[in-house]
């Protein structure tokens, strides 16, 4: 693995994307034969609410680049609630993030719908050019290895 | 017979009470300890002032898991006690009914640990409260301190030294202190580069032992089965990892956001003087200026994680 910035930089991020939305999303993307980078690790989860923020912090202190959660958008949650409360604790994670001077870019939640497989790509795309920019996760070997 | 004692033994018959909650002297100086009475004589034990640093609430929750409780208790609480009693009314832990809350005006509470770090290797055998002075003296010396130097952190800015919900208040409600900024210490933290405060958290959390006082004494850490002692899936390890440690307190502190009551008894049970304040204390703002809400005021009002808004801010999803 590269430990600058330069380009074979390839980011893990670790995705939680949400069964009725998010997943669908890049499953859609995948039919499509969109392409994105093949950074993301995802992991299929029922709801967004269902990610606990133990998750996050535990794939980021263990190594993970970069953490996405994918939910349905407001209103949509096949839970009816669920994202809504994921946005909640998502904000204080964030808060926490900052607090303890980690970078919370490297956590990142976005509503990306079953039909919205373009979507997914770009977020995707987009994402690991932003994590590529911060670089590998400094904690990681910091903490634990 | 203080009027404590004596109101309290009323209340007692009145309210046909199995049990009561309350402090007595302790066996060390300084520290009050908890008791329980179970009759209306036994009453004459109890005391309250700045020595009773519990958070008494935490017994009703662990009563609860042993056994289906029905028995009617009595509590004297402080004003966070009170709001900690509150919020896990809130969150359906015991029935209101069954808990007879009694308030009793705080004037704030010394810190044991800050009473450790003053004595350093010094023994006390005997101590007295004169005004805002507090003399202790042992073999061969005598000192004198200022009482706000080994009060409690949050009760330097506490804003609720009554209970702000109770069925009896015995006393005139005190005064907050209010010697401090209650964000003051945020403030000043959060001028630091990154850096830095992540260095501070790598120092303080890297001290940590993982012996789990700071949990065992929150009232609000009442889970049948805390994740840092699942072991299928183990969440996290048992070594010394600073990984693990991190984890550790940002989850815990995470499970405590709209709910902590800043009692400060987490940082009182702490063996190393590890300071576990800061980051509940952060979100505990965030909470109340993103969500509008503080833990343990009312019964009706639903705590901040467990509702929410449509038009909540998002200003940070991309
Ligand atoms: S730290 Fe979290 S899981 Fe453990 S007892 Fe407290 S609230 Fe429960
Ligand atoms: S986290 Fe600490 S200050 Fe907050 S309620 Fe629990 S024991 Fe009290
Ligand atoms: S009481 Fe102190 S040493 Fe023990 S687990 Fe809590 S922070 Fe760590
Ligand atoms: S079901 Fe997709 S966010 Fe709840």
């Amino acid at each position: 693995m590269a430990t600058d910035k330069n380009n074979d930089f390839t980011p893990n991020i670790i995705g939680f994307l949400c069964n009725w939305c998010t997943y669908t999303g890049a499953d859609l993307a995948g039919t499509s034969r969109l392409q994105y980078p093949p950074s993301i690790l995802p992991i299929r989860v029922m709801c967004s609410s269902r990610v606990d923020p133990l998750f996050l912090i535990s794939s980021i202190l263990r190594g993970a680049d970069a953490v996405l959660v994918g939910g349905c958008h407001p209103g949509d949650c096949h839970y009816q609630k669920g994202n809504y409360y994921t946005r909640r604790r998502f904000a204080l994670l964030k808060k926490v993030f900052d607090t303890f001077g980690l970078e919370s870019d490297r956590i990142r939640l976005s509503w990306i719908s079953a039909s919205e497989g373009p979507r997914f790509a770009q977020v995707v795309t987009e994402y690991t050019g932003k994590i590529k920019e911060l670089g590998p996760n400094k904690y990681a070997e910091e903490v634990f290895l | 017979m203080s009027e404590l004692t004596e109101k309290i033994k009323k209340i007692f018959t009145d309210e046909k009470l199995d049990i009561l909650i309350g402090y007595e002297k302790g066996s060390l100086p300084l520290r009050g300890t908890p008791c329980f009475i179970e009759s209306a004589e036994d009453a004459d034990k109890l005391i309250f002032d700045s020595t009773c640093h519990n958070n008494l609430a935490k017994y009703l929750t662990d009563q609860k898991k042993t056994e289906v409780d029905a028995r009617k208790i009595g509590i004297v609480v402080k004003g966070c006690d009170a709001r900690a009693v509150v919020q896990l009314v809130v969150e359906k832990q015991f029935e209101r009914e069954n808990i007879v809350i009694i308030g009793v005006p705080c004037k704030g509470v010394i810190d044991p640990s800050k009473l450790r770090a003053k004595l350093r290797d010094k023994e006390i055998s005997d101590f007295r409260f004169d005004g805002n002075k507090i003399i202790v003296s042992g073999e061969n010396f005598q000192e004198t301190f200022d009482k706000n130097e080994l009060l409690s952190d949050g009760c330097l800015s506490c804003k609720y030294p009554n209970a702000p919900q109770y069925d009896y208040f015995i006393g005139d409600p005190a005064e907050p202190i209010a010697s401090k900024d209650e964000y003051a210490d945020i403030d000043e933290f959060e001028k630091k580069p990154p850096d830095e405060r992540w260095e501070y958290f790598e120092k303080e959390y890297g001290k940590c032992i993982r012996c789990y006082a700071c949990r065992n004494a929150c009232p609000m850490c009442y889970c049948e089965q805390c994740f840092v002692d699942c072991s299928m899936p183990q969440w996290i390890g048992k070594g010394g990892n600073l990984s693990d440690k991190m984890i550790f307190h940002i989850v815990r502190a995470m499970h405590l956001a709209g709910r902590c009551v800043d009692c400060g008894a987490c940082a009182a049970a702490c063996p190393l003087n590890i300071d576990v304040r800061l980051l509940g204390k952060r979100i505990e703002r965030e909470v109340a200026e993103r969500f509008d809400f503080t833990a343990g005021m009312d019964f009706e009002t639903p705590p901040a994680l467990a509702t929410f808004r449509e038009d909540d801010k998002q200003e940070f999803i991309m």
